[in-house]
């Protein structure tokens, strides 16, 4: 199994690679609901069959991550009317490059942590922190609000990824892990129903100045 | 009782949805923050048991920060029955659907400080994000949806940060032969045990995490904007109790690390980030042109000298617990009195307000007291507390860190002291003295004369509660 967990792994690491290097966003939020889904298996394969809780969270995860969150960012999408993200903040090779650097980063944090017990897959750890990583940099390097939410949404992957880690050791992980789609929910919610674009005229997040200080005199 | 603190609020803000009446609404209100109130005592009097194998206890410190929950909500609730007045004919949310988010808020907030398991505590945190943005959008315009945005952005990731933090401490506690249970209990008894390499990650994710929703710089930025467009009485209870309550899961995670050993490092750090917290709201207070912006910035400054008191351990802790006491009152007080200015002069701007003194005398007067009292001047409970911080880190020879202290403390003095007495004195606008509700300033009354008498005497029964609190993060008063 050990072998499966680490090829699913590498095919999470290698579609972050893709998100920050595409700019259209519909591609965007496809590649992050086959993300999603793929982590939703990951319940099935790390802890044992014996009872049905796996069985539930990968199902409840598939769900969330693979489906009702994508579906929720695509209809936020059509209303916002935006195709993809023209100019952000880092070029998207350049994200690509960022991306390889954190991944090396990944594996050097690794090295420097061993975890005290064994883990049920050797590259679990790296993706989670380079999810992660990727995340973050999404999150500061985009300028509209969906493609924060992908940005978000990547973080979150990684951090449900580290809870499995977890999983055949301490109750609850991967249940509060779940949670935090609650909050993805709210923010998509937030875009779909209070009409962001439409009171902004934009998603525009860079362009929310409104509020700032020392307003000019 | 513990569940009647948490359940109350819940099942009367799920009554709140279905009601349209808006004196129902009141009453519900008042009703249950005065209800919380009254537990809230009872719980001083006599000590719940802790409930779910102990999931769920009111310890020394979360009984001192549910208190400061509790009186903050019955006092912002008074206030709020004059808001709803003054704000009926201006646009906003539905009062149905802000009453209720109001109260889910009082019991994610309860929920904080009565988790004593991290994976609760972290939940309560997140919930207590998701009860409150929808109280920030009350106005429903432009700016207060970029200011919720804002709120639930960078809070989100900050509590992602918290997770991680959360899951790097359940792999400390990972070890051989049988894992530790995450709860605070189990993480200090079984300390020893705990990889300290993981910890200390595990330390610092936490503190980001959590340092964001408690208005930490450099992560404060969605602080200012959520205060300022956020209605009064709930930039109160934001600075007054939510700040507070990230502030506990920092402090439960000392709790933990105290214990571990590695105390030392975690202060180190808290330290930091006092310091650069106080730094940058003393910088960005020197120029100040919107009034509630100004007093955001100062609840920056003043999270900062929380989590320096804290970070310095012994004396310190204690009188960083005093001062959340005294700086939740206080904030508290003055967000209510900007709430009756921009009512008088229609503007948070500091340019359009001044005269205060001849068109609204009796705010301005207790807009000046709590000028002193935020300021730290003495008589006022904040004076005590900012002082035993000072005298903590002069007693451990941190010379430094005193200078660096005293020279923020004055440098936030000044950039207020300029904006609150241009807008005290100066010419009064022509329209002449406006009546002041009595129920506007009923509030304000009691809160400042609160951080009156903790400046003049600290009660018995705080002060045990506070030493023992202080205590639990390794800070016994030497």
């Amino acid at each position: 199994m050990r072998e499966w967990i680490d090829l699913l792994m590498v095919l999470v690491a290698v579609t972050n690679l893709a998100i920050l290097g595409v700019s259209r966003l519909r591609t965007c939020i496809r590649l992050s609901a086959i993300q999603g889904a793929m982590l939703g298996c990951l319940p099935l394969m790390v802890a044992p069959l014996e009872s049905w809780t796996p069985l539930l969270l990968a199902l409840v995860t598939i769900a969330l991550k693979g489906w009702v969150l994508p579906a929720l960012l695509e209809r936020s999408l059509v209303e916002a009317n935006v195709q993809r993200e023209v100019q952000p903040f880092v070029g998207y090779n350049a994200s690509i490059l960022i991306g390889v650097i954190a991944i090396a980063a990944s594996f050097w944090f690794n090295t420097r942590l061993p975890l005290p017990f064994d883990p049920p897959g050797t590259l679990m750890i790296p993706t989670a922190f380079f999810g992660v990583l990727v995340g973050l940099f999404i999150l500061v390097s985009r300028k509209i609000a969906l493609n924060q939410v992908i940005g978000y949404l990547v973080l979150e992957n990684g951090i449900y990824t580290f809870g499995l880690v977890l999983m055949p050791h301490q109750t609850l992980m991967v249940e509060l892990g779940i949670l935090l789609d609650l909050f993805v929910g709210v923010f998509v919610m937030g875009i779909a129903i209070f009409q962001i674009n439409r009171e902004f005229d934009h998603i525009d997040a860079d362009r929310m100045t409104g509020l700032r200080d020392w307003s000019d005199e | 009782m513990i569940i009647g603190l948490i359940l109350i609020p819940v099942l009367a803000g799920v009554a709140c949805l279905f009601l349209g009446n808006s004196r129902q609404l009141r009453v519900i209100l008042i009703a249950v923050a005065l209800l919380h109130l009254i537990l809230t005592i009872l719980c001083w009097i006599f000590p719940p048991a802790g409930l779910w194998q102990g999931w769920l206890a009111l310890d020394e410190a979360g009984k001192l920060f549910l208190t400061i929950v509790s009186v903050l909500f019955v006092g912002s609730s008074f206030y709020l029955l004059e808001y709803f007045q003054r704000e009926a004919g201006s646009p906003h949310e539905s009062e149905s659907v802000f009453v209720a988010c109001l109260l889910f808020f009082l019991a994610t907030m309860t929920l904080v400080t009565v988790s004593q398991h991290f994976s609760l505590l972290w939940v309560a945190i997140e919930a207590t994000t998701l009860a409150s943005a929808p109280l920030i959008y009350f106005h429903r315009n432009p700016q207060s949806l970029e200011a919720t945005w804002k709120y639930l952005l960078i809070c989100s990731v900050g509590i992602a940060l918290a997770l991680l933090g959360t899951f790097l401490m359940a792999a400390a506690a990972t070890a051989s032969p049988t894992p530790v249970e995450l709860s605070i209990a189990g993480l200090t008894t079984n300390a020893q045990r705990l990889q300290p390499a993981w910890l200390k990650a595990a330390f610092l994710f936490l503190l980001v995490g959590y340092g964001t929703k408690m208005g930490l710089a450099p992560l404060h930025s969605w602080l200012p904007d959520a205060h300022s467009e956020a209605p009064s009485a709930v930039s109160a209870l934001l600075s007054g109790a939510l700040l507070n309550c990230a502030f506990l899961g920092i402090f439960r995670t000392l709790q933990v690390c105290s214990a571990a050993g590695i105390g030392e490092f975690a202060r180190q750090v808290l330290i930091a980030f006092g310091l650069i917290s106080m730094a940058f709201a003393a910088i960005f207070l020197l120029r100040q042109a919107d009034y509630k912006r100004m007093l955001a910035y100062s609840s920056v400054e003043h999270m900062g000298i929380l989590t320096l008191g804290i970070g310095l351990g012994g004396l310190g802790s204690f009188a960083g617990l005093l001062h959340a006491v005294n700086h939740s009152l206080t904030k508290a007080l003055l967000f209510l009195l900007a709430g009756n200015i921009i009512f008088a002069y229609r503007s948070k701007s500091t340019e359009a307000v001044s005269g205060m003194f001849h068109r609204i005398p009796a705010t301005a007067v207790l807009w000046m007291a709590g000028f002193f009292a935020i300021i730290g001047f003495p008589p006022f409970g904040t004076f005590i507390s900012e002082l035993t911080i000072l005298r903590a880190a002069l007693q451990q020879g941190h010379g430094w860190i005193a200078a660096a202290y005293l020279g923020f403390l004055s440098l936030a003095m000044i950039g207020m002291a300029g904006v609150i007495l241009k807008m005290l004195y100066g010419p009064a606008p022509a329209q002449g003295q406006i009546r002041e509700s009595r129920l506007s300033l009923v509030t304000p009354i009691v809160f400042a004369a609160l951080v009156l008498v903790l400046g003049l005497v600290i009660p018995n029964f705080l002060s045990q509660t506070l030493t023992t609190a202080a205590g639990l993060a390794g800070g016994a008063v030497r």
